[in-house]
């Protein structure tokens, strides 16, 4: 039965391949699309707003002056093209000439300087840390901004993507408190769809931007994001076709196979290559069994990952084999100490530490019936190499606040990686990153002064080559320890009706844009 | 006179009842774990101490809480209740903003339960244990244990997804016309299938109730007399049985009102219904306390006036109830 739903699967996600090539007819211009959008967020101006559903509407309105392909390679967006110096410091944009914010009002340098130098320094602490690289942010003519960094940073060109470094506009926010600016609510900016309408609890709609400078896109003529609080609900909608479009996350995993099978319905796990993200199992390395690597060890081996990624993730992603996700930059396989499914393994370890079966706390993520699942799966896995494990129910602020007060032995959790170690993976390992009180930090407390080192040395070194040396070294360093147990790197399925098409068009997925999108 | 002093008097009551909700309901939502900075900033995917502080800055949520009580306080004297950290809007507004959706949600539930679960009763009662006495009892029996959810999910499954007759999801089709009567008439069909839905609880105790009330009054002696003055039993039933039945409906009825503003957070989380009950949901699980404060404000003073009215109308159904002092 498993076999024939992820074979389902499969043929769904060759389908879905062809939905990335325009047919020959090509696009058809017009219509509306129907999508989902879960929770309603706080706001849709992203440069203030940066949860994944406010970027996913607002990834319509604002652009950056780059897009990233699946490969992760940039391509021109505001910009038209740029240069990085030989000796990695200087980056020159040149922008895309005629560009109008919505209001009208003409997209200069100016604006650029503004949205990084000042508005995004205030407001999106992401940003704020990739920019403490850069030494000045200059504009010698209208069409051209220069950013002069204070030392090398390796992953510095990957910030011009929409959600990092999204173009606010200065003639809006210059002077004024960010944060309370009305324009928040209708937002402006240059992308390929305007704001026009939000009724709070029910949906939001954006219009067509007829001014777009892009010639010939956008094809849709609007688009209404519905708030539908219910997983259920939401696959019933879809089913019924009263919503075309269930981006990943939407449904339930289990509910996922199903859909798949209905009528018109196509299926893709593509557009997650930029945030990589990463499912791994924190240990708390500060007290008790724990802190023990042999322990941590044991648990890495317990764990029956494919299990879980075929049974729990319908397949889609990868089993994890290290720190770095499968499409992040510097990934290196031959440098890993590996654990695969193996409870021997496990019971020899916890025989040889003198395991006495302590219980292990495990308020694991409360992120939905998936991960409450997975759960059970994993203390399932380890009670079966004898761990003593208790399971602990919380909600999502319950969570964070035990997760930041480090009251716990083992947790689930997935982060975005954003392409680059430098970007999403060094905040979990290094010991400047620990901080009592906040959940989104390095948790577990692993404190190494070679790790930090070979981190730091991996964020700055050039050219890339010497990045990987560092990135090398420290995989091998981090797997050899067992810092955590690393689960899956995540791709979550976009369901959609077959006759949408193009949708996915980036390593960015549907928080790209519909620009491209239409429907036959 | 009385009936001033009466009203003076429960509303006082009502007042300190609200104020003192208010004061317990904030230290409940103070003392769970976890902060709405944290979820807001969590949400983010990412997030640093600054991020962290300015959040909790810009919510208050770094002074005492005692502060805080103060200030929330002050502002409902003055009738301001806050702003919501996750919606990002005046408290008032949201709720203003939702409340017609629950209104009209709720409203049509308790018309639908009141009189089919009252005209129900009283069939039942006037056909005492025959056939479709029993066929009445029994079916209320099931609709009063089902879990709502389940009821929910299943409505929909039959008459959304199989047989395509309701639509399953949301308050209007957004965007589908600006017609005032096709919008009311959209409108109308969304409301089907979450009204009855909630609604069928309730009827199922209205019918149990309002039969057994029935079935006890028509054993009383002024039903005796009226049968002996010749009047017909349809007479019987309507103007003697079913109107002294009725009190104990009448006090029920009160509480699923005062009930009704609350919301339904259930059935609104399920058919995507834009009200109140939802609004108290999304809130608790966003830690977002000024709106569960407001949402928990309203509520509360809605039991009261209700209350207050189901006394009010105690008298005009049984004039003998005396006002209470």
């Amino acid at each position: 039965m498993k076999a024939k739903l992820l074979g389902t699967l499969a043929t769904s996600l060759v389908l879905a391949a062809s939905v990335a090539v325009p047919a020959l007819a090509g696009p058809k211009e017009g219509g509306r699309a129907n999508v989902v959008i879960q929770p309603e967020p706080p706001g849709i101006m992203t440069g203030i707003v940066q949860n994944a559903p406010a970027q996913m509407v607002g990834g319509n309105i604002f652009e950056s002056l780059l897009r990233f392909d699946t490969e992760l390679k940039p391509h021109p967006q505001l910009a038209t093209s740029w240069e990085i110096s030989p000796d990695g410091l200087t980056y020159t944009f040149k922008l895309h000439p005629g560009v109008k914010w919505h209001d009208g009002k003409p997209f200069t340098s100016a604006d650029v300087v503004f949205s990084a130098d000042k508005f995004l320094r205030e407001t999106n602490p992401r940003t704020r840390a990739s920019l403490a690289h850069v030494e000045t942010i200059t504009a010698p003519d209208d069409l051209t901004v220069v950013f002069k960094l204070k030392e090398t940073f390796g992953p510095f060109i990957r910030m011009f993507e929409a959600g990092t470094l999204p173009m606010v506009p200065k003639h809006i926010y210059e002077g004024t408190d960010f944060k309370t600016n009305p324009a928040n609510n209708t937002p402006i900016g240059t992308g390929p769809f305007k704001f026009a309408e939000w009724v709070k609890g029910s949906h939001i709609r954006l219009v067509k931007n007829p001014d777009y400078y892009e010639k010939g896109l956008p094809h849709l003529d609007e688009i209404y994001w519905h708030v539908i609080p219910d997983a259920a609900a939401r696959s019933v909608a879809f089913e019924t076709g009263k919503i075309d479009i269930l981006p990943g996350g939407s449904v339930e995993n289990f509910d996922v196979a199903r859909l798949a099978k209905t009528k018109n319905a196509c299926i893709t796990d593509k557009g997650w290559e930029f945030f990589a993200p990463q499912a791994w199992l924190w240990f708390n390395h500060r007290q008790g069994v724990t802190a023990d690597a042999r322990f941590r060890k044991a648990v890495s081996y317990a764990i029956d990952r494919k299990f879980a990624h075929e049974a729990l993730w319908n397949g889609m992603g990868k089993v994890s084999t290290g720190p770095f996700a499968d499409s992040t930059a510097f990934r290196d396989e031959s440098a890993l100490v590996k654990y695969d499914y193996d409870p021997a393994k496990a019971k020899a370890l916890l025989k040889e530490m003198g395991y006495k079966g302590e219980v292990i706390r495990f308020p694991y993520m409360p992120y939905g019936e998936t991960w409450q699942r997975w759960a059970e799966a994993i203390k399932q896995n380890l009670e079966d190499v004898g761990i003593k494990v208790e399971l602990i129910a919380t909600d999502v602020a319950g969570w964070n606040k035990k997760m930041g007060d480090w009251d716990f032995d083992i947790s689930t959790t997935y982060l975005y990686q954003y392409g680059d170690p430098a970007l999403g993976v060094s905040r979990a390992y290094v010991s400047t990153n620990i901080a009592k009180g906040s959940p989104f930090n390095n948790v577990g407390g692993y404190a190494n002064p070679e790790v930090d080192k070979l981190f730091a040395e991996g964020a700055t070194a050039f050219p890339d080559s010497a990045r990987q040396k560092a990135y090398s070294a420290v995989q091998k360093k981090l797997s050899e320890d067992a810092v955590y147990a690393w689960l899956i790197d995540l791709k979550f399925p976009t369901i959609t009706h077959c006759n949408v098409k193009n949708l996915i068009t980036t390593g960015i997925g549907v928080n790209d844009g519909f620009k491209e999108a239409w429907i036959e | 006179m009385q009936t001033l002093w009466f009203l003076s008097s429960r509303l006082v009551k009502g007042i300190l009842v609200v104020l003192a909700i208010v004061v317990l309901d904030f230290f409940l939502i103070h003392f769970a774990p976890g902060d709405p900075a944290a979820v807001m900033a969590g949400e983010s995917g990412a997030t640093d101490e600054i991020f962290l502080q300015q959040l909790r800055v810009k919510f208050g949520l770094d002074q005492p809480l005692m502060t805080q009580l103060g200030l929330y306080l002050w502002g409902v004297v003055r009738l301001d209740l806050g702003y919501s950290y996750r919606q990002q809007m005046p408290v008032l507004d949201l709720v203003m903003d939702r409340l017609p959706a629950t209104l009209i949600l709720t409203g049509a539930a308790f018309v639908f339960s009141l009189v089919i679960g009252v005209a129900a009763g009283a069939w039942a009662a006037a056909n005492k244990d025959r056939p479709l006495d029993r066929a009445i009892t029994t079916i209320s029996l099931i609709f009063y244990a089902t879990p709502l959810f389940w009821m929910a999910l299943m409505s929909v499954l039959v008459f959304s997804v199989w047989l395509d007759w309701l639509p399953g999801f949301g308050f209007e089709e957004v965007g589908n016309t600006d017609n005032v009567f096709e919008r009311v008439l959209d409108v109308s069909r969304h409301l089907v299938l979450p009204a009855v839905t909630l609604g069928l609880f309730f009827t199922a105790v209205y019918v149990r109730m309002t039969r057994s009330s029935m079935i006890e009054t028509a054993r009383m002696d002024f039903v005796k007399t009226a049968r002996a003055k010749g009047l017909t039993e349809g007479v019987i039933l309507r103007r003697h049985v079913l109107r002294n039945a009725v009190l104990p409906v009448v006090t029920l009825a009160g509480l699923q009102a005062g009930q009704m503003v609350g919301g339904a957070v259930m059935t609104e989380t399920v058919f995507a219904w834009p009200g109140i009950g939802r609004l108290m949901y999304e809130a608790l699980l966003q830690r977002d306390y000024n709106l569960l404060l407001g949402v928990f404000l309203v509520s509360a003073a809605m039991v009261v006036v209700f209350n207050i009215l189901t006394d009010w109308v105690y008298r005009l159904v049984d004039p003998r109830i005396e006002v209470a002092r």
